[in-house]
């Protein structure tokens, strides 16, 4: 498909608009990181160059490898059940109807929700005195406590990352589902082909593309999630639900390094830039 | 078979989906006391006062507009740029395109935290603080990339024979990219915008760091309700349920461009 597109080098002018707004916010941020990043800043017009010297500690923190290695096990988790369960929820999707219209609008309302107020509902919704989970979870006689325990903390936090996104996965299969022309299934079925067969050989192939977004979307995102656990548990208890945004808060802000915190932010991107570049190529058509 | 056992985990998971919704319904027609001192499946009396006070309220319900603002206008720019290039990756190839191409995706990489600082010196200096042009242009970063990518996968699929026609039929560009090719990609349109107006809308950390006053987001006024008396829980849960209204709208408007269905080209 891509071989059959006539060369033409005038297209970029139909990029530059993109180019200058996404330049415009992104590279002058991004410069002024990478300033901050070798400097010791010691007042608005003070400020001494240090090199590589913030890179050189925080690569060597504990702290900090201890929020990656969370971070990892959570995006790890957050992709093994979002991903699939989207999947499922699309195929149980009518294709039309009004069962199809409420489905998508019922679906569809976490992720219209801000974040902060996720946060806030979760808050209350998982307390075991007041909230309806955290009660119901009590009365089978479950010692569930998010504050308390950190097991707990984790578990709420990745159910609420669940709740939140996945429905951002099953709309995108959706629409991916919905795009297969009919032929396709009349082929199978003259085939005989089983269900599965059906979903593995016609529907997976087909929703490649869909899936490749859906997967570099929630690989991002949850790999920069802060709002919504820095409201339910603060991080907390202790380092239970501290991801690699809130360490790099409490740096930032508490304790006002701004020349580390702009290095770990480098780092931070570079990390995220080089697992979506693997997933991206590992997503891509072979051909 | 499977459809049916499919139906049952849609049926499952959207009982789990409106079980915290329903909470938070469930909080805004309760008085703060009630909510945290006693547990009821339902609320004891139906009281709208929770939501009386945030009509009354100019604090709380500009906060509404200014979001509403801010949105529609990053939602519009984001398409409007992002037309074009959508149209140069599905039908042309040119030096760096698919460099090009991932890169864009690249700008929805950045850890916001420290990014906050420089954002906030870039728009104090080009003198755009707390205004709604502000919030909307710094949201560009992390949909136009999204905006492109659907739109590409869109595009792609109209033939390019329908191009080629309108040439020889003595269009000329513009005319039938406003013309005839728009209204092909109609449904792409659509769901694009849903998705631009949906990451602008739950946005907080960047609308919050541009904005004060005047173009201050709806999120940011719900930050603010921490007093001495505690969290007022009722007014925030009744501001969190409006906060679904403009957005649930608008997914009921392009639910059919979603069921039409799309794939991604490029990808």
């Amino acid at each position: 498909m891509s071989s059959a597109r006539p060369v033409n080098q005038r297209a970029w002018w139909f990029v530059l608009p993109v180019l200058i707004s996404v330049a415009f916010s992104a590279l002058v941020p991004l410069m002024t990181i990478v300033n901050y990043s070798v400097q010791d800043i010691l007042g608005p017009d003070q400020a001494v160059f240090v090199g590589m010297e913030w890179y050189r500690e925080i690569l060597r923190d504990p702290d900090l490898h201890g929020a990656l290695l969370r971070q990892l096990i959570f995006t790890t988790a957050v992709l093994a059940i979002e991903i699939p369960l989207g999947i499922v929820l699309a195929l149980g999707i009518p294709e039309r109807g009004w069962r199809a219209s409420l489905a998508l609008v019922l679906l569809a309302m976490p992720l219209l929700i801000p974040w902060n107020v996720v946060g806030t509902i979760w808050q209350i919704f998982a307390r075991g005195d007041i909230g309806l989970l955290g009660y119901v979870l009590t009365q089978f006689g479950i010692d569930y406590n998010y504050s308390q325990h950190p097991t707990d903390a984790w578990v709420t936090v990745l159910v609420m990352d669940v709740w939140h996104w996945t429905p951002l996965v099953a709309l995108l299969s959706y629409a991916a589902l919905r795009a297969i022309p009919e032929p396709f299934y009349q082929a199978a079925r003259i085939d005989g082909a089983s269900r599965w067969a059906v979903f593995r050989h016609i529907e997976l192939p087909k929703m490649r593309g869909v899936l490749t977004i859906a997967l570099l979307l929630r690989l991002m995102d949850s790999f920069m999630i802060y709002t919504e656990p820095f409201v339910l548990t603060g991080g907390g208890p202790g380092t239970a639900t501290t991801f690699l945004s809130q360490y790099l808060t409490q740096k930032a802000v508490g304790q006002f390094d701004l020349g580390p915190a702009a290095a770990f932010s480098l780092v931070y991107f570079l990390i995220i830039l080089l697992l979506c570049f693997v997933l991206y190529n590992f997503m891509k058509d072979p051909q | 078979m499977r459809r049916k056992y499919s139906w049952l985990v849609l049926a499952l998971y959207l009982v789990f989906t409106l079980a915290p919704i329903y909470w938070m319904v469930h909080m805004s027609l309760r008085n703060n006391l009630a909510i945290t001192s006693t547990f009821a499946w339902l609320p004891e009396s139906l009281s709208f006062a929770n939501y009386a006070t945030i009509f009354t309220d100019p604090a709380w319900y500009d906060g509404y507009l200014n979001s509403i603002i801010y949105v529609v206008l990053n939602t519009i720019l984001s398409v409007a740029v992002a037309l074009p290039a959508a149209y140069a990756f599905s039908r042309y190839s040119f030096l760096g395109d698919k460099h090009l191409f991932f890169w864009l995706l690249t700008n929805r990489m950045t850890p916001p935290a420290v990014f906050l600082l420089p954002f906030f010196q870039l728009y104090t200096a080009i003198g755009l603080m707390d205004t709604h042009l502000a919030v909307a242009l710094a949201h560009m970063v992390f949909n136009v990339p999204l905006a492109v990518w659907i739109l590409e996968g869109f595009m792609s699929a109209v033939p390019r024979e329908i191009d080629e026609t309108a040439y020889i039929d003595g269009y000329s560009f513009p005319r039938f990219f406003v013309k005839l090719f728009l209204p092909l990609i109609k449904a792409g349109i659509g769901v694009t915008a849903f998705f631009c107006f949906m990451f602008s809308w739950v946005e907080l950390l960047l609308a919050r760091t541009l904005t004060s006053v005047d173009a201050k987001p709806i999120a940011a006024t719900m930050t603010r309700t921490v007093s001495a008396a505690g969290m007022d829980w009722g007014t925030l849960a009744a501001a969190g349920v409006l906060t679904i209204v403009p957005g649930a709208l608008v997914i009921y408007f392009v639910r059919h461009y979603i069921a039409k269905g799309f794939a991604m080209g490029r990808v």
